[in-house]
């Protein structure tokens, strides 16, 4: 029995009479990668149209949660997940959903900006196609615009469509890497330490990028910098050696971590 | 201000957190030997004392420029959070409230010059007793403050009721005294001030008892005081 998961749910209080509603619920997840233990028992309830920042120390599990929602572990071999995951109370592990289209509705932004070998129109136009969501070119282009509009990026490259994605900055890829997510409509945006590898402004920009999309969808970002976490989102979890020790609202976490663990991790004090 | 028993990883900032937090000792020291020496000016009628009281105003003056200098520093170049974070911004209002209490301090002293040209009054035993309760009050939340202890700083909020009540009763029968003899009107209105400054200490020794209770709880003093 986890000691502490109860604990966990308690403190979902906080967003008032405006609060949205439970868009992912994990109960008891864990996770073994060759039955070695990495994620023990963690239970959550992340709100909908909000941004829920993971914070901890490397290898405490953050990245093996997020492959939890889009059934990233799948691909893993030696990989064992046990335990509840719903996403709008559908069951992530049920036989009858097939992880393709899981994926659809929960994009990933990963560290490295990740563009196909193509040109910036068909990095957005992939997903729409294969996923059969546009009836004509005319339709396409409208999604591919709307999409690169949503992330910040068609200013920038609308009379250079046809260059290919990687030749943008990392700043630009990584924002075309959240329009090709959004172009296939997605519910939930996964994004794993989406800014380490850029600079000041290009990470202000992503920053600014998730707050204008927490509106519509479900965010959940990994972030080793504490005033990444406390900038964007509105509820932090830490996790610490596979365990999810507190989860609160992101203001209460960053001056009143109730956690001795949350308090060494987030003040920089040995553990 | 121990709030957490681990140190820090970076060596530099742990000891950074612990000078501000040494430096605002130091200041409450001052400020509460400034205002015993007050106190012992108007209470011995020992215009003497006067000097060294005014002299250690200028002295927590430029602590607190220098708490300010620290905190503005911490912030811009380590960003605390939780219990550091809490312990720099009281540490910011503590100072202004200890620098406040070396000003009233100051100007109580300063009325011993003028009281002692007079015969000693009825009253005095009464500021006497004032001074005493403010200056316990002072004690104890700087008590608290070292120890990051909330117990004492909830109890030197709730003396504050007591203080006023004492300078109300204190302003009335001064009122009445002077009414009765205009002789006393001079140096009534001197004891007045010195009344009035010794019940505004106590509203700082009040502020500074909140801002500990934040510090190590980070929440209204109010609240738990209604617990219990
Ligand atoms: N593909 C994998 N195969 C085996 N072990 C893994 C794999 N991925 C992660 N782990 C282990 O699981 C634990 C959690 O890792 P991870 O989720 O990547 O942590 P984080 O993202 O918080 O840094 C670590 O001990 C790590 O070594
Ligand atoms: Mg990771």
């Amino acid at each position: 029995m986890p000691d502490n998961q109860s604990h966990i749910l308690d403190q979902n209080a906080g967003f008032g009479e405006t609060e949205p509603p439970i868009k992912v619920a994990a109960r008891d997840v864990c996770v073994a990668y060759d039955g070695k233990q990495a994620l023990n028992h963690v239970s959550i309830d992340i709100p909908d149209r909000s941004v829920t920042a993971f914070i901890g120390p490397s290898g405490c599990g953050k990245s093996t949660f997020l492959r939890c929602l889009n059934r990233m572990n799948d691909t893993i071999e030696g990989a064992r997940v046990t335990g509840s995951l719903k996403i709008d109370g559908a069951e992530v592990n049920d036989k009858s959903i097939d992880p393709v289209v899981l994926r659809a509705s929960v994009g990933m932004v990963f560290q490295k900006p990740n563009p196909f070998p193509k040109s910036i129109y068909d990095n957005v136009a992939y997903g729409p196609r294969i996923h059969g969501l546009a009836l004509s070119r005319n339709d396409l282009d409208g999604i591919v615009e709307s999409s690169l509009k949503k992330a910040g990026l068609w200013e920038e490259v609308a009379d250079r469509l046809n260059d290919p994605g990687t030749s943008l900055s990392g700043g630009q890829q990584q924002r075309l890497v959240i329009a090709r997510a959004i172009a296939i409509n997605p519910e939930v945006i996964l994004m794993d330490e989406p800014c380490s590898a850029l600079d000041p402004i290009a990470t202000a920009k992503i920053e600014e990028l998730i707050d204008e999309l927490r509106e519509n969808y479900c965010i959940i970002i990994v972030t080793h910098s504490m005033q990444q976490a406390a900038r964007v989102s509105q509820r932090t979890a830490f996790f610490h050696m596979g365990t999810l020790v507190e989860f609160g609202r992101t203001e209460d976490i960053f001056t009143n971590p109730r956690d001795p663990r949350t308090q060494d991790y987030i003040t920089g004090r040995f553990g | 201000m121990a709030l957490s028993k681990t140190a820090h990883i970076v060596t530099a900032y742990g000891e950074e957190l612990d000078q501000l937090a040494d430096e605002l000792a130091r200041m409450g020291g001052m400020v509460e030997t400034q205002l015993e020496t007050a106190l012992a000016a108007i209470v011995r009628r020992d215009a003497s004392l006067v000097a060294g009281v005014r002299e250690r105003e200028k002295q927590v003056n430029a602590m607190q420029d220098d708490v300010e200098k620290r905190v503005l520093r911490l912030f811009a170049l380590r960003q605390p959070l939780a219990t550091d974070l809490r312990m720099t911004i009281s540490a910011l209002k503590i100072a202004s409230d200890l620098e406040r209490v070396g000003d009233l301090a100051k100007n109580i002293a300063y009325r011993a010059e003028d009281l002692a040209e007079y015969a000693p009054l009825s009253l005095l035993d009464q500021v006497e007793r004032l001074g005493a309760i403010v200056v316990k009050q002072l004690h104890e939340v700087l008590d608290a403050l070292s120890s990051a202890d909330v117990e004492p700083a909830i109890r030197v909020w709730r003396t504050d009721d007591e203080v006023d009540e004492r300078y109300n009763a204190l302003v009335r029968q001064m009122l009445m005294s002077m009414t009765e003899d205009p002789g006393q009107v001079e140096p009534g209105v001197h004891i007045l001030f010195v009344a009035k400054n010794l019940e505004r200490i106590g509203d700082h020794a009040t502020n500074v008892a909140e801002a500990v209770h934040f510090m190590v709880t980070a929440g209204p003093l109010e609240a738990d005081d209604a617990k219990s």
